[in-house]
């Protein structure tokens, strides 16, 4: 199985300059190697450092230890020393993210929020908006909201506008945080299906999913976030 | 230069006999990416973005720009001539009080046309047709290309901006708070505008804002400023999700959520 993504002794401590140099550390030598066609469940307490982990992978947090290389068109790239340029084209490309909370420009329609990952694709605005069209449809968003801004949505259809928008353009790497976390059970199922097709074309995904019955059924396996152990917080002088 | 990035800025310097201003900035531009430029009052980013859009000389430092033809300008030792077509043509420049960037004695029309007749084109009917094609462009009314812009709205005058600079399709475009002055639900509109020209267009943006909010939609990357000197860059997410810096970590801490 080919490799997408390699971790190697990955650590993160944040400073907190405004509390007189707090450090809090959040990753400690974490290792980790994902494969094409797998999905792993990130596992562990509230507070072990699921979310920071996930962050950590998508270069969201910067770390201050460790590798991690990732498979980009072909090459392993490191991404704690890519450039942001490209940090930019691996995430149009080939790594996604799928948050657990939708933050758009406020007025843009549904529609063309799901569309715009198609866009630099080299679809149409047309062709990218019919693509929006099916994926709103098979989260079971009515089509009487597409052309409104997502702002005044539950949190239900907000989080399978976020779905539609993050896996719509299929990438190699996909990192998913709690995605079915304000699902009901019929919605769940569709997001479940969606993870497993995208395990069939190859993606590897890496995800939390609280929910057993989610996690049962999308994860070959588990991954066990350690939260770090640590000496009481030290203060810089 | 590499051969990707529009423009590039080495150790350049503005300094005020004050001691304020902007000190040895580095910085690279590639095409198509927007560039937030944070900071508080004084911090010398409005100091930077003037530089750079040449409306200031720098004291120091190297600033080089690449046109849609490859060919690299050095902006400050090559010619005033050149300088000159380069901002007709190539840049934009939107300002935050839009009787800065607009003529408020002539026309919607005339004002859009302007940039056009600067380099050559004289022909009445084609002038009209591409402004009134500006206007609807920016959502503003075709109709209202006879009026002055003074009897506009404060959003309209600031979507008008945008046509009178991209009507000579520029590759760069300089914004100084263009969101300073409008309320938030016409600030949405503008954003969503700006968002749509920069894909559409392939355009570069190079914009100072202290608002982290718009950074955050509208940025791929962010620098943060102080004292005249830059302290953080990266990726927008990841300066405000995990800022490094303790100026920036105040800066993102003291946003007001909504």
């Amino acid at each position: 199985m080919t490799v997408l993504i390699q971790a190697r002794g990955l650590s993160k401590t944040f400073v907190l300059h405004q509390q007189d140099g707090l450090t809090l550390p959040v990753l400690h030598d974490v290792s980790l190697t994902l494969h094409s066609g797998e999905c792993v469940a990130l596992c562990g307490p509230s507070g072990a450092g699921k979310s920071s982990l996930l962050k950590a992978l998508y270069a969201n947090y910067l770390v201050q230890q460790g590798s991690l290389t990732l498979l980009h068109h072909g090459q392993m790239v490191e991404l704690t020393r890519a450039t942001p340029p490209q940090l930019i084209a691996i995430r149009e490309q080939t790594l996604g993210y799928v948050s657990q909370f939708l933050r758009v420009i406020p007025r843009v329609p549904a529609l063309d929020l799901v569309a715009e990952p198609l866009l630099p694709r080299g679809y149409t605005q047309a062709e990218a908006r019919r693509e929006a069209g099916e994926w709103l449809a098979r989260l079971n968003i009515p089509e009487r909201l597409w052309q409104l801004p997502p702002a005044t949505f539950s949190g239900g259809e907000q989080q399978r506008v976020n779905i539609a928008r993050g896996m719509i353009a299929p990438r190699p790497i996909l990192l998913l945080d709690e995605p079915t976390a304000s699902l009901d059970a019929a919605n769940r199922q569709v997001v479940i299906q969606l993870i497993q097709e995208a395990k069939a074309r190859g993606a590897g995904l890496i995800g939390i999913f609280h929910d057993q019955d989610t996690r049962e059924a999308v994860a070959d396996r588990l991954y066990d976030v350690q939260a770090v152990k640590l000496p009481e917080p030290t203060t810089e002088d | 230069m590499r051969s990707d990035t529009i423009l590039e800025v080495r150790q350049l310097s503005h300094l005020y006999a004050n001691g304020q201003g902007c000190r040895q900035i580095d910085l690279d531009l590639y095409p198509g990416e927007v560039l937030c430029l944070v900071g508080e009052s004084g911090s010398g980013k409005s100091t930077l973005l003037d530089t750079l859009a040449g409306r200031r000389v720098p004291q120091s430092g190297s600033l080089r720009f690449r046109d849609r033809q490859g060919t690299f300008h050095d902006l400050i030792h090559g010619d005033t001539a050149t300088r000159r077509q380069l901002a007709r043509r190539e840049w934009g420049h939107v300002f935050q009080n839009p009787r800065d960037g607009l003529r408020m004695n002539v026309s919607a029309g005339a004002n859009i046309s302007e940039r056009l007749m600067a380099l050559g084109q004289r022909h009445y009917g084609h002038l009209r047709a591409q402004a009134r094609d500006w206007l609807e462009r920016v959502e503003i009314d075709p109709a209202r290309l006879d009026d002055l812009p003074a009897s506009f709205s404060g959003g309209m005058q600031q979507r008008l901006q945008i046509a009178r600079n991209l009507v000579t399709a520029p590759s760069l475009v300089f914004m100084d708070e263009p969101t300073g002055g409008l309320d938030v639900s016409v600030q949405a509109r503008f954003l969503d505008l700006v968002r749509r020209l920069v894909h559409e267009h392939g355009l570069a943006i190079l914009m100072v804002t202290h608002d982290l909010g718009v950074a955050r939609l509208l940025a791929h990357r962010t620098v943060v400023m102080q004292h005249g000197r830059i302290v953080e860059s990266g990726l927008t997410d990841q300066i405000l999700d995990d800022p490094q810096h303790a100026y920036t970590q105040l800066l993102v801490s003291s946003i007001v959520q909504a």
